[in-house]
């Protein structure tokens, strides 16, 4: 065996040893990561919740004049823990509604994704239609979005205030006007009862 | 404690002054003048649960109207067999099956039928024969197609001269002569409506040149003149919507020896100045140099959008561009737009448009959409802070820096997301003087004025307001909002309240 082979296998061994390191940190990386963003978010439930069962949620809808929003006691699905009541209340709101209730939220929107941070602020990510089939119009926007934020901060005391996200990404706005970039406490003002 | 009596005894001699120079004394309005072609007469309204009612017996015997109780708590007034139906207790009434909403319902008091005063304009106009317009701020209801131009004043004052601007909307022309101690300016018109007369000329009054004015009945402005007046020099200026007179005003002798007792009076302690000096605060009329204005969205983000195509983009350039040259020609000031083309612009470029270029202050127009097609009616809306903003911009110091030299001065931080906080009250007031001149001209929203998080507005470090011009979603106000005949009221309307903005806070 010359020198020079010898130098060959020693660099491809080396290498070698590189990649795997880093193949097994990114995997550990990985694995830990999902566990920090759901930290005080869900935990897995010790004993699965009864398959149906149900609790009460004040949701929010647009008022008959069309200025304001209209609280409605509903049936929504129980979830377990702060942040999946929050993602069952959340896709309760978004769900379509039957007349004579109108929904403030554009027609298509989902759910991508909800956390919650240690200062009671809930991170709500919806998908693009939140922003691509709104009306555009400025009452309307404020109606979205305080569907959403009162139907949070009204039925869970955990959560303070609310962001809304759009397709992963904090927006300036949903449609031109009101200011998403900051988390919104409740505002009943805008809201019946 | 005397300190706090005097101090208790001023506020209260301020608001004296100021609910009597507003007029808005709850109980006591003065009577609403009714002006036609062949009379003028007073009608008295009376102030209930702090709204004002007018009796219905009063404008039954000045417009043949004949009132009529029906079964079912209604109330018909008839006039040539056209017929206003009123819902009692309730705000509402209807005209040959239209409704139409008031800001109160009807009441009885003393066996009188008493109506608010919105049913003149709301109801009572749906019927009669002649056009009826009721002009709310100066107590005036037109009849027939009179010309009653708007009177709005402005003094500015230089030096120990000064300068007072009359404008007349809509145009009417009038000749300007001195007689003793009167300067009168008598306009070809069938009558005038003067608007706030006595705030702007504070600072004619503080110098001694102008002491007070009136309407001398029934087309004729007059000016009092001050004992430092000395001669005037009279400049016109037409436009198509209105005329402006520029009065050019230089005192009798050199004033340099008795500057004290104007700067006295300025103060607001009286030299002998009736009428004026206690409403005076400071001498030249604030200025308002450049305003901006923001048509809402564009390019790829066409905004709300009506049933048929009628885009937000469209309509806020268009209503934009009309009311830059509407400002240009009328008040002479520099306009700024945050796009003059169908492009996209970021919300924070159109804010730093206004803030870069010093606007005095930032008006940005959208049009509306709603869930519910029925909505309609335009708002003004402030910008909103959620409250631990607000209290961590409040609290934020000046800072002393170092300056080359080896000194220091103090610097203002503003910090651009919160630009606005310092502003709001100027921004609430002044979307209550657009709501004002809005009022009679173009539909109102249930509630005209609110407050929101509106990203535009909020680095905004000048007065600031976000006008929603009406709903595109309403079939019929798409139409008005496409068509120019909305579009120049609309402007028009704005124009005259950015003037007496500008008045309001030369007065402050």
């Amino acid at each position: 065996m010359t020198r020079g082979r010898v130098l060959a296998i020693a660099v491809a061994v080396a290498a070698a040893a590189i990649v795997v390191t880093a193949i097994v940190t990114v995997a550990v990386r990985r694995r830990a990561a999902p566990r920090q963003a759901t930290a005080g978010a869900t935990t897995a439930p010790a004993v699965a919740p009864a398959p149906g069962r149900k609790i009460k949620a004040r949701l929010y809808y647009v008022s008959l004049d069309g200025t304001k929003l209209t609280a409605v006691d509903r049936e929504v699905a129980y979830g377990d823990g702060t942040a999946a009541q929050a993602r069952e209340i959340v896709n309760a709101q978004l769900a379509p509604i039957a007349a004579p209730l109108v929904s403030a939220i554009p027609p298509g929107t989902t759910l991508r994704a909800l956390y919650l941070n240690d200062k009671g602020e809930a991170y709500v990510d919806l998908s693009r239609d939140a922003a691509m089939a709104h009306t555009g119009g400025t009452r309307d926007e404020l109606l979205t979005i305080y569907s959403i934020v009162n139907a949070l901060t009204s039925n869970l005391p955990a959560v303070t205030s609310v962001q809304i996200l759009v397709d992963g990404k904090e927006v300036d706005t949903l449609a031109g006007h009101i200011d998403l970039r900051k988390p919104l406490e409740k505002n009943l003002a805008i809201s019946d009862p | 404690m005397r300190a706090v009596l005097r101090r208790t005894a001023l506020a209260f001699a301020l608001s004296l002054a100021f609910l009597s120079a507003s007029g808005t004394i709850l109980g006591q309005q003065p009577p609403l003048t009714v002006l036609s072609s062949n009379a003028r007469r007073a009608i008295a309204t009376t102030t209930v649960n702090e709204q004002e009612y007018v009796g219905l017996d009063d404008l039954a015997g000045m417009f043949q109207l004949t009132v009529r109780e029906e079964a079912l708590g209604m109330l018909a007034v008839t006039y040539k067999g056209k017929t206003i139906l009123l819902t009692l207790d309730q705000p509402l009434g209807s005209v040959g099956g239209r409704v139409i909403s008031l800001p109160a319902p009807t009441i009885r008091s003393n066996r009188r039928w008493l109506v608010p005063v919105d049913f003149i304009g709301r109801a009572l106009a749906l019927v009669y024969d002649a056009k009826i317009t009721l002009r709310r701020p100066s107590r005036l209801v037109i009849v027939g197609d009179l010309r009653v131009p708007r009177v709005q004043m402005r003094y500015d004052a230089a030096g120990a001269a000064g300068r007072l601007t009359i404008d007349a909307t809509p145009r009417a022309a009038s000749t300007i002569t001195q007689d003793g101690d009167q300067l009168l300016v008598k306009f070809d018109a069938d009558a005038v409506d003067l608007v706030n007369p006595s705030a702007p000329l504070a600072g004619a009054a503080a110098q001694g040149l102008i002491q007070s004015v009136r309407v001398a009945e029934p087309v004729t402005v007059a000016f009092t003149t001050g004992p430092r007046f000395g001669a005037f020099k009279v400049s016109s200026q037409v436009s198509d919507t209105s005329m402006r007179q520029t009065i050019d005003i230089s005192p009798a002798t050199p004033s340099s020896p008795a500057l004290s007792e104007p700067v006295d009076a300025a103060r607001g302690e009286s030299k002998g100045l009736p009428g004026l000096s206690s409403l005076a605060s400071g001498g030249a009329a604030a200025m308002i140099r450049t305003i901006a204005i923001d048509p809402g969205h564009g390019g790829d983000d066409e905004g709300a959008r009506g049933a048929d195509g009628t885009k937000e983009k469209d309509v806020t350039l268009a209503v934009a561009r009309k009311l830059k040259a509407a400002l240009e020609s009328k008040l002479g000031v520099r306009v700024l737009m945050t796009r003059d083309e169908d492009k996209s612009v970021a919300i924070n470029d159109r804010t730093a448009v206004a803030n870069n270029g010093k606007a005095d202050v930032f008006i940005s127009l959208h049009a509306n959409a709603s869930w519910r097609p029925a909505l309609s009616g335009a708002t003004i809306s402030t910008a909103r802070f959620e409250h631990q903003a607000e209290q961590a911009a409040r609290s934020l110091a000046p800072e002393l820096v170092p300056a080359i030299g080896g000194a220091a001065r103090t610097i203002e931080f503003v910090p651009w997301d919160v630009a606005q906080i310092p502003h709001l009250e100027q921004s609430a007031a002044l979307a209550r003087v657009i709501e004002e001149q809005l009022h009679d001209r173009v539909p109102l929203a249930m509630t005209p004025i609110d407050a929101a998080p509106l990203r535009v507005l909020e680095p905004a470090n000048m007065p600031a307001v976000l006008i929603e011009m009406g709903y595109l979603t309403n079939a019929s106000q798409e139409k008005q909002l496409a068509g120019a005949d909305f579009q120049n009221t609309f402007v028009q309307a704005l124009v005259d309240a950015v003037m007496k903005f500008r008045d309001a806070m030369g007065a402050r």
